[in-house]
């Protein structure tokens, strides 16, 4: 289970950082998108994995898996959010008023972008 | 000897207070808001008074307030003779400021914000002059350089007034900043950042190897702030000000601070050789060279500016000769200096104001038109020139007796000489003041008819101009005491010997001070000849000079910005991914590695098959993120195993939370997505392609091993502590619930107030989208997919209008279990919000909007208050911040339920939540309306029979 987890974060991880590398708005959204998935999991795996331990207090659990990265990631997962609804923001309005979503500044020097 | 008073820090405060009162009042008329500065000032007059008597007998007043003793930063208050010299310069000057600028400010002029931004400026001056901590001074000091930027610049319309508090600014910031760094050196001598200790550690300071560092940079401050050579050429540009802030800034406070900075750590850097050749030469050399500036200005001003800097020339090189007699006449004369040069300043403002000139070639006669002016500018200016009978005369012949016995590398006649050209220089300026503005002929051709203006503009400088007359008269008795007891405080002991009077004898400063006068008499005499001279010759241009300076550092550091940030995001990321990898790599290559030894979890087939849905979507996002509706899709297929995740794994909060935030995301996505290219074109290269992919990949390895090794060891938690006492401290038994509320309920409350902040920026930036270019282009868009002509689909109305209540009892029963069961705020705000969501979605904008009863921003405030609000109660139960408490509770017909506090901060964080995300895409939704969605606006009110006519009938 934890080699898939792991493999699982590796693999949004690499879509995430290859889509913020584009140079449109968009993919770069999605890309961070990916990383915060990538991040929030990451977060959580550090408390250890563990089935049917929910940190939910009963007479009859044998035991609980760790709480607090899970009360970091909650907290994390929605803060994202806010996160993603300002990007978006800010990358309809620079559409809306340049005209273009690209999200380099042009230059003179285009070698790299070219 | 010391002694404790609660009056001292009032005092400081006092013009600070005052600050927001002309501001407020001028409301209330002009007159009113000059004497609410004017009140503001005498309070703190008056309270200085009080406190003069304990001064004069010795005493040094004290008060401190601990404010951040770790950092030696304390709010340390001391007031000795000096202390109280400057400060009641600055309140004194300062009232005379207000009454005169009451006159001389136009109606056009905001007289509201000239009081409160004097006041600043007087604040931070008395700061300065009261500060026992070098830190706060320090503090003080860059307050006087913002404070009379604002000042200086207070003709906005004008550019010499702009440039003039630009280039003021960056002079005597510059200084300021050399200054912090002396001061943190004279601290870490000393051992403390108290002014009192450093002054007690004179001789420590002097023999430190750090010695001359701080004394250089201490001095740039110090010399920069006073316009010492070569940092005077702000000086005369600054006049720019209304003439009120020449005369109080530029003559009589802000460049005495580098004065008085001088004299305050005059005990403990004074006396050596380094001091004297510094300072002194360069007070010598100011002096020369701004009173042969002085002589040649047409301009009043420009006249009075240059012989401020020749005058602070010599209060420097006085305190730079470093012995005890020549610190007793530098006082003296910081004393004469205020006295004539404010009336003097406020004499030339009258000129200005009844002449509509201030241009001496223009000038002329004046005597006959305006007597009283005329006379209060004589006495004031034959002081400045040492004529006996007047105060200036007395601290001249003070000075001009010190140089005569002052060795200069060995020479002895080169200091008493050059001072002496100084002095006939001072004399030749001061009798041209006169002479070339109010005697001469009467002329005909003024631009205004100059008169003697009304009372309450002569009456300040008249008062100043006795106060000349009465030194210069009786200086025993008048000013001696002050005199006696400030240098005391600055060379650290009693002066016993002083006795200031008239008639010294026949010593060499008489011999001097006649060269002088008749020297002076006979420049003017000659001044046609020696201006044609001086014309002819050339001279450096200082702010020419400056400002080639400027702005050859705006190009070398703008070059240098625009290499390494051209404005390409993209190449940021990509150094930033790849700088952090290699790091992250070097470290790992650097230690041992062993495998984990924790044992690992089986595999069971769901497991795997969720994970190879995530592995597909992943890699399809990458693939066809070109298309971005599709890739849309994906990301929430990534983000439904996500929560399957969590689910599996024993997080069902995580999987709740992250389950509605994926909805709510990607609705807003799809919102943004509506007025974004649906398409992404292919730009990059193979190459760079290419490039990305093993940035991207290597990344993900690191990242994966990464966690697998996290994930493979065993670990210590600090969370035992929390399942203990999740229950018995906290009252509930969804520890992570608990952990939000309570254990951290201090980090929840700070992230509830930043996504109240983010959903206010997006509304920010939807407001000023919708006010700006974008707008136009958004009433006229061309939507570039083909709309559903029914927008409201019958059946979606009657099923989201029938689900409403139940989803909002679904989210109040999350909400209520969240304490015990997964659930809480944060998930039951966002199960509301999305039921909101799909009336917004199914009935439209305009239905929801009516039948809203709150605004989001309320909600967001609201939350946070209501957050807040319950951690302040436990103050009241004597507890920290935010300590909950619980008790249970039986009414009759019910069970035995719990009252928690912590549920009251739930319910902080739920409208907080709720409000956030509704105005995030409410935002988003008001762009959609703006670009024009008429079809059918009202819900049902669609009839398809006509759609299907109109469509017959193209």
């Amino acid at each position: 289970m934890e080699m898939l987890v792991a493999s699982a974060i590796g693999v949004l991880t690499a879509a995430g950082i290859y889509l913020i590398l584009r140079l449109r708005a968009f993919p770069v959204i999605l890309g961070t998108a990916m990383l915060s998935y990538a991040v929030n999991v990451f977060l959580f795996s550090t408390g250890r994995l563990a089935v049917n331990a929910p940190p939910i207090l009963t007479k009859t659990a044998e035991s609980y898996t760790d709480p607090l990265p899970q009360a970091l990631v909650l907290t994390a997962i929605v803060i994202s959010f806010g996160m993603t609804a300002v990007v978006v923001m800010i990358a309809l309005g620079a559409y809306l008023e340049t005209g273009t979503d690209k999200i380099d500044i042009a230059t003179d020097e285009e070698g790299d972008a070219a | 000897m010391d002694e404790t008073s609660s009056f001292l820090p009032l005092i400081a405060a006092m013009p600070f207070i005052g600050a927001l009162l002309p501001g407020l009042m001028i409301r209330a008329g002009r007159n009113v808001s000059a004497l609410s500065a004017g009140f503001a000032t005498l309070l703190a007059l008056i309270m200085l008074i009080l406190e003069a008597p304990a001064v004069m007998r010795g005493e040094v007043i004290r008060a401190d307030i601990d404010w951040m003793p770790l950092l030696g930063l304390n709010v340390s208050f001391f007031l000795d003779g000096l202390g109280l010299l400057f400060a009641l310069m600055i309140l004194g000057i300062g009232l005379l400021i207000i009454l005169y600028a009451r006159f001389y400010l136009s109606k056009s002029d905001p007289m509201g914000q000239f009081y409160t931004y004097l006041l600043l400026f007087q604040g931070a001056m008395l700061g300065i002059v009261l500060s026992n901590n070098v830190l706060l001074l320090l503090i003080f000091w860059e307050l006087t350089s913002l404070s009379s930027f604002l000042l200086i610049g207070y003709w906005k319309h004008l550019p010499e007034g702009r440039q003039g508090a630009r280039m003021a600014l960056a002079v005597t910031g510059m200084g300021g900043l050399a200054m912090i760094g002396g001061m943190l050196i004279l601290g870490d001598i000393a051992g403390s950042y108290d002014l009192t200790v450093i002054l007690a550690h004179g001789e420590a300071i002097k023999s430190s190897p750090m010695y001359m560092p701080a004394l250089i940079l201490i001095l740039l401050g110090a010399f920069t702030k006073s316009a010492q050579f070569p940092f005077h050429f702000w000086l005369p540009h600054a006049m720019a000000a209304p003439t009120p802030v020449s005369a109080y800034l530029h003559s009589a406070t802000m460049v005495k601070a580098g004065i008085f900075l001088m004299a305050r750590l005059w005990p403990a850097l004074a006396g050596t050789d380094a001091w004297f050749y510094i300072v002194g030469t360069t007070g010598l050399v100011t002096m020369l060279v701004g009173a042969s500036i002085a002589l040649f200005k047409d301009d009043l001003k420009a006249l009075l500016a240059y012989s401020t800097v020749s005058h602070l020339g010599l209060i420097t090189m006085l305190l730079g000769f470093g012995t005890k007699a020549a610190a007793v006449a530098a006082i003296f004369h910081i004393i004469n200096h205020v006295t004539f040069k404010a009336a003097l300043f406020m004499t030339a403002g009258i000129v200005d104001h009844s002449a509509h000139t201030r241009d001496i070639k223009r000038l002329g006669g004046l005597a006959a038109f305006m007597p009283i002016t005329a006379v209060i500018a004589t006495i004031s200016a034959l002081s400045m020139a040492g004529i006996p009978f007047l105060n200036g005369f007395l601290s001249k012949e003070m000075m001009l007796e010190e140089a005569a016995h002052t060795v200069w590398l060995g020479n002895h006649w080169v200091v008493p000489a050059l001072a002496t050209f100084g002095a006939l220089l001072s004399v030749a300026y001061s009798l041209r003041f006169i002479a070339h503005v109010f005697l001469g002929p009467k002329r005909d051709d003024y631009p205004a008819k100059p008169h003697d203006p009304e009372f309450g503009l002569w009456a300040a400088p008249a008062l100043l101009a006795t106060l000349v007359v009465l030194i210069g008269i009786f200086p025993q008795a008048i000013a001696a005491p002050l005199v006696a007891l400030t240098s005391g405080a600055v060379i650290g002991g009693e002066v016993s010997y002083l006795h200031l009077k008239l008639w010294h004898g026949v010593t060499p400063a008489l011999y001097m001070s006649i060269i002088a006068v008749g020297g002076g008499a006979m420049l003017l005499w000659q001044h046609k000849l020696l201006e044609r001279i001086w014309l002819a010759t050339p001279r450096p241009e200082a702010k020419r000079l400056f400002d080639l300076f400027v702005d050859g550092l705006v190009t070398v550091t703008r070059s240098i910005s625009e290499v390494l940030h051209n404005g390409a995001i993209s190449r940021y990321l990509a150094v930033f991914v790849l700088t952090t990898v290699s790091l992250g790599t070097i470290a790992f290559l650097g230690g041992a590695h062993g495998a984990g030894g924790r044992e690992l979890l089986s595999i069971p087939a769901p497991a795997f098959a969720a994970w190879g849905l995530l592995v597909v979507a992943a890699i399809s996002v990458v693939t066809v993120h070109r298309r971005r509706f599709l890739a849309l899709v994906l990301i929430g297929v990534i983000g439904l195993t996500v929560s399957l995740g969590f689910v599996y794994l024993s997080a069902p909060d995580l999987a709740m939370t992250q389950i509605s935030v994926e909805i709510v995301t990607i609705m807003l996505m799809l919102l943004a997505l509506n007025f974004l290219p649906k398409e992404t074109p292919k730009e990059s290269s193979v190459l760079r392609r290419s490039r990305d992919a093993i940035i991207a990949i290597a990344s993900g390895g690191a990242i994966a091993a990464l966690s697998y090794a996290f994930m493979t060891r065993d670990f210590s938690t600090i969370s035992t502590f929390h399942l203990d006492n999740s229950y018995t401290g906290g009252g509930g038994k969804n520890v992570v619930n608990v952990i939000l509320v309570d254990f951290r309920g201090f980090d929840t409350f700070g992230e509830i107030i930043v996504l109240g902040i983010a959903a206010l920026t997006i509304y920010a930036l939807m407001e000023a989208l919708l006010s700006g270019p974008a707008s136009r282009k958004l009433t006229t868009w061309v939507f570039d997919q083909p709309k559903s002509r029914d927008r409201h689909p019958l059946m979606m109305v009657v099923v989201t209008r029938a689900l409403m209540p139940i989803a909002i009892m679904v989210g109040v029963f999350v909400f209520l279990r969240g304490h015990n069961d997964p659930g809480g705020g944060f998930i039951a705000g966002l199960i509301i919000a999305i039921a909101l969501l799909m009336q917004y979605m199914a009935s439209g904008f305009v239905w929801a909007q009516e039948r809203q009863r709150m605004e989001y921003h309320t909600m967001i405030g609201l939350g946070v208050l209501i957050a807040g609000f319950t951690g302040i109660g436990s103050w009241f139960a004597g507890k920290p911040f935010l300590t909950s408490a619980f008790g249970y509770v039986t009414l009759p017909p019910l069970e035995k339920f719990e009252l928690a506090t912590a549920a009251l901060f739930d319910l902080g964080v739920f409208l907080t939540v709720v409000g956030a995300v509704m105005l995030a895409l409410y935002s988003l939704s008001r762009i959609a309306r703006r670009a024009g969605e008429t079809v059918n606006v009202e819900a049902m009110d669609y009839d398809p029979s006509e759609v299907q006519s109109t469509s017959e009938d193209t």
